[in-house]
């Protein structure tokens, strides 16, 4: 691992374990079977299994011919996480934080969801191997997302509306914590990206990085070289994080993350932490936060539920202090744009968040020559997105 | 007064020892209320800061809001957001603390609960300098836990004021280092989850406490759940302190500015209830 935390978890200045004492004891339980099945032959093959013959992985790295022409540019490639169980790349996760928490005794799996994938990943993955699980989520979020809270139901899970704070992703992730104190033996809380507490953003970044692993063995074999740019989404990370890790020591590769701007990184609704936002330390992490001059989180806004998060994972962080990766904001009507766009040219309806890094290749794609490649991480598919696209069109349409 | 703190540079030091030591020198059971600062008003909070201490109050515990509390329960995040709603700012709660005992003339021990973000948004060392200039005594901070207490404590110890340290039920072998270098009080964590009323507790505090007292002087106070007289003195009767806060906010959450007599009253039976131990 060329990226490794230090012992507290740092990445930089950023990461470490804020968070309450009651809460230690689970983390550095968590850390320690972490650190001992990561190299367990017998997890890693289970683990292995699953992703081939559940999820579906590997996942396609599909050249997108008729954007590239339209584009007029580098070689536009985009990676199919779409095209995971369950429609997006959370499952990646989900199956590794299940597996171990099963090899730890635990039966039970809480976890926090924006969007709605996360959740949909954790029920599926419960529903599989026999746990209860509780998925907490916002009030707003659980509106804008109602099929798959339903789905979540379905899926044997129960969903909690959190309506402290915001009613959004923040305070899921804060409710879920405060569940975690409450019970702690029976319970590990799958947390859905690469954020909060140390080993949270290292076990989450490497069960994610298989993204990066075959996309770089698949750009090799389909070009014969690496891409001049990987480009995801970054909202607390995951995708991007994964997609990012085994280009990290390939200099020439640039890495771009794409944040939600909302309506603008001028204006107060936006989501953009790394453009907008500043040091702080919240949600167990010393990183990027947004946030007032007294430190009180500020609430965030973007039409994407999933990127609707006011900090960013501690890793990333450390690679924007570093210069390895650039973040760029993307606001509400680009990524709209692009989500019609790449319907329309490919067939395939991306993710909302997604929509945000197709927004930027099109900005990118035509700046670069022909002869170059790009990864664009598609990191969920836009089914649960229809509805509200059309609303932001003006269309009187619901779930 | 051996657990009283200095420090090197010898600005100051805390008077938070003196909440548990008797005019003779012995050791004595404290009573510590904790409201919010600035719910529903900062001009309530200064009123019902002397009126505790008059009730029987030995040391004040005062949240500084932040907006997203992850180690309370509702009826504290509540307060926070009344707090914060009324327009608080960490700057107010200082100038409070000034007030208190400047104009007040108040010298109990008040000691900020809040969060690491209050303070790093803030500047460490700019924060721990203002909070000796104002005559604050310590700080708590629930999502501070030892493995990351030195970026906070150094630059507080600098300026003569203690970082409490928490111990909880899951502590367990971790009780032995957080108590060996803990300085002020010892937050001993009554019940797993959130700050909140319970209506009964069930964790081994006595073990806790046995376990501290093994390791060190620093006088071990219980918090989290507490609610009556009785449990505040089975508690303080265990420990050397018991802290409430949630039933206290929640009267201030049901009255309002008008909450001053019933806050009183009730700080009052608790103190009792702990000082009848003494």
């Amino acid at each position: 691992m060329t990226n490794s935390p230090n012992s507290k978890g740092r990445f930089g200045i950023h990461g470490g374990q804020y968070i309450p004492e009651t809460l230690m004891g689970a983390v550095n339980e968590l850390e320690e079977a972490y650190n001992h099945y990561k190299n367990d032959p017998d997890f890693l093959a289970e683990l292995d299994d699953l992703e081939k013959k559940y999820a579906g992985r590997p996942s396609l790295l599909y050249y997108a011919e008729n954007m590239t022409k339209d584009l007029g540019g580098a070689k536009v490639y985009l990676k199919r996480e779409d095209l995971n169980h369950t429609g997006a790349h959370k499952i990646n996760n989900v199956l590794g934080q299940a597996l171990l928490a099963k090899r730890m005794g635990k039966t039970r799996l809480i976890a926090e969801t924006g969007a709605g994938q996360h959740g949909v990943a954790t029920a599926t993955v419960a529903a599989l191997f026999g746990m209860e699980c509780v998925v907490y989520m916002g009030q707003v979020d659980m509106e804008r997302q109602a099929l798959n809270v339903y789905r979540m139901r379905l899926l044997g899970a129960e969903v909690r509306g959190v309506t402290s704070g915001t009613g959004t992703l923040k305070d899921a992730v804060s409710e879920t914590f405060r569940e975690w104190t409450r019970r702690i033996s029976d319970t590990h809380y799958c947390l859905g990206s690469c954020m909060g507490p140390h080993p949270f953003p290292t076990m989450v970044r490497d069960f994610q990085s298989v993204i990066s692993k075959e996309a770089r063995e698949q750009i090799l074999e389909d070009e014969g070289k690496l891409p001049a740019a990987v480009i995801a989404c970054v909202g607390g990370g995951s995708n991007a994080i994964g997609s990012f890790y085994n280009f990290i020591d390939d200099k020439d590769v640039q890495l771009i993350g794409c944040e939600a701007a909302g309506r603008g990184i001028d204006t107060k609704e936006t989501a953009a932490t790394m453009n907008t936002g500043s040091l702080g330390i919240f949600h167990g992490m010393k990183s990027y936060f947004c946030q007032n001059e007294y430190g009180q989180i500020a609430p965030v806004y973007t039409i994407s539920a999933g990127l609707d998060y006011p900090g960013v994972g501690p890793e990333h962080a450390a690679l924007k202090d570093a210069g390895r990766a650039q973040y760029v904001p993307i606001n509400d009507d680009e990524a709209v744009d692009a989500f019609e766009y790449l319907s329309r040219t490919e067939g395939i309806i991306p993710a909302i968040e997604s929509a945000h890094a197709v927004a930027y290749a099109m900005k990118l794609a035509p700046t670069l020559p022909k002869d170059q490649s790009i990864i664009v991480t598609l990191s969920g598919r836009g089914d649960k997105d229809v509805a509200a696209i059309a609303r932001y069109r003006g269309e009187d349409l619901h779930d | 007064m051996t657990e009283t703190t200095t420090t090197q540079q010898g600005s100051r030091r805390s008077r938070i020892a003196e909440a548990f030591t008797a005019p003779d020198g012995s050791r004595r059971k404290a009573f510590i209320p904790f409201v919010t600062v600035g719910d529903p008003s900062i001009a309530f909070t200064e009123k019902v800061v002397p009126a505790m201490i008059d009730a029987g109050a030995d040391l004040i515990e005062l949240g500084v809001p932040f907006s997203d509390p992850t180690a309370e329960g509702p009826v504290i995040q509540e307060a926070s957001n009344r707090a914060l709603a009324a327009g608080t700012t960490t700057d107010d709660a200082f100038a409070l603390v000034e007030r208190l005992r400047k104009e007040h003339h108040i010298d109990t021990p008040i000691v900020f609960m809040t969060y690491a973000n209050v303070l790093y948004s803030y500047g460490l060392e700019r924060f721990a300098h203002r909070a000796a200039e104002v005559g604050l005594d310590g700080v708590i901070l629930p999502d501070v836990p030892h493995e990351e207490k030195p970026e906070f404590d150094e630059p507080l110890a600098a300026e003569g004021l203690d970082l409490v340290s928490l111990i909880a039920p899951t502590s367990h072998e971790r009780i032995h280092s957080i108590a060996s270098d803990a300085k002020g009080f010892i937050y001993c964590v009554s019940s797993l989850g959130v700050t909140g009323v319970r209506e009964e507790i069930t964790s081994d505090v006595k073990g806790m406490i046995r376990e501290v007292r093994a390791v060190t002087d620093v006088p071990a106070a219980i918090g989290f759940g507490i609610s009556t007289p009785e449990q505040a003195a089975t508690m303080a009767a265990d420990s050397d302190g018991a802290i409430v806060g949630s039933a206290i906010v929640r009267i201030v959450g049901k009255y309002g500015e008008d909450a001053l007599p019933y806050v009183t009253d009730y700080v009052r039976s608790l103190a009792e209830a702990v000082h009848g131990l003494n």
